[in-house]
């Protein structure tokens, strides 16, 4: 029971700050607080896919040292996620960045960045 | 920023640390192969160091450091070392971004593959860099403070 | 979404199917050969640069191409705002 723990609780971590996300892009009602939600969201699936990749035992870097044997695989982790996710993380920024250039023209539009009265005045 | 304060004290403080953050985003880049880092952590860092000035102090101090006009000839030359040097290979022999066919004398193949590395890193630093200053930029583009 | 997180399997557990030579299917899986070959191949201990810029080294670009293309839409939609309003 206390492997079963052990094994999993860094899973739990990352699903809580999913669920947090979540509810801030659906039941927020402006629009910059749902913006905000989804930058919480993708640090979660950034921090998920980090957390998988280690192994027992293991040197916890990826730069290999000279005096551990690079042959015997189980001393280091494995370096294919981490390099996938510096690659979410500049999509992450870019995507903020169009976002917010988004917001501040609806902005010019329509003078209100609330929900409702947005699309009232769509009508 | 309407209203915004004239607040001396934070543009002194940034004043006094924008050098060293500078001096060590450089550090990160070049050192990508040794320690954790490489290029695109290192061009956030040294955004980081030119933003600093550019939200304490307002826009007639930002004029003095890097024109507005300046990062968008920054960001193409970033993304064409990156491109050049893939042409470059794909001449001498070889695929597209085949570091092992570079036209430099003298030196055996892992150590060419180390050289490529090391220019695409600075090429990737450079046009982060002048894209997250332009995209500030043009967030504030119309508003009249400072 | 906590009762499907129990039955994945355990964090850090060396048995795990993704750090085996071959998967299921009998294909060869590729983590460990980074592993092994990084060094030989470009003499630099760092392995996620090696990656980065080696093997993967068109992810990188197509990359570049995305954060350039973020910089210009911001250029383009507040010039075009900006001057509907005079």
């Amino acid at each position: 029971m206390v492997d079963f723990f052990l094994g999993h609780y860094a899973y739990w971590f990352t699903i809580i700050l999913m669920c947090v996300g979540l509810y801030g892009i659906l039941f927020k009602k402006n629009l910059i607080k749902k913006t905000i939600g989804l930058a919480i969201f993708q640090a979660s699936v950034v921090l998920y896919f980090v957390s998988i990749a280690s192994k027992w035992g293991d040197v916890a870097v990826t730069v290999k040292d000279y005096n551990i044997p690079v042959e015997d695989v189980s001393n280091y982790l494995n370096p294919l996620p981490h390099t996938l996710m510096l690659t979410a993380i500049v999509v992450g920024v870019a995507t903020l960045g169009v976002a917010f250039t988004l917001l501040i023209a609806i902005y010019n539009r329509y003078e209100t960045l609330d929900e409702q009265e947005l699309i009232d005045k769509m009508k | 920023m309407k209203r915004q304060f004239k607040s001396p004290i934070v543009l002194l403080g940034s004043r006094l640390l924008t050098p060293y953050i500078m001096v060590f985003g450089w550090y990160v880049i070049i050192h990508g192969h040794y320690s954790p880092g490489g290029g695109f952590q290192g061009g956030a860092l040294l955004a980081a160091s030119i933003l600093l000035i550019r939200v304490a102090g307002g826009k007639q101090i930002a004029k003095l450091q890097i024109q507005e006009f300046a990062t968008t000839p920054l960001a193409i030359i970033g993304v064409l070392i990156y491109f050049l040097t893939g042409l470059v290979a794909m001449i001498a022999g070889g695929y597209f971004l085949d570091y092992g066919q570079l036209p430099i004398p003298g030196m055996d193949p892992a150590y060419l593959r180390y050289t490529g590395i090391l220019i695409i890193e600075v090429g990737i630093g450079l046009a982060v860099m002048a894209i997250l200053v332009m995209i500030y930029d043009n967030l504030v583009r119309g508003e009249d403070y400072g | 979404m906590i009762y499907a997180a129990s039955g994945l399997p355990y964090r850090g557990d060396p048995d795990n199917r993704m750090h085996h030579e071959e998967s299921i299917t009998g294909t060869p899986v590729i983590g460990n050969y980074f592993i092994q070959n990084a060094y030989r191949d470009a003499a630099t201990p760092n392995m996620v640069t090696v990656i980065l810029g080696d093997y993967r080294s068109i992810d990188t670009f197509g990359e570049q191409i995305v954060i350039f293309t973020a910089g210009l839409i911001t250029l383009l939609i507040l010039r075009r705002t900006k001057r509907r309003e005079d």
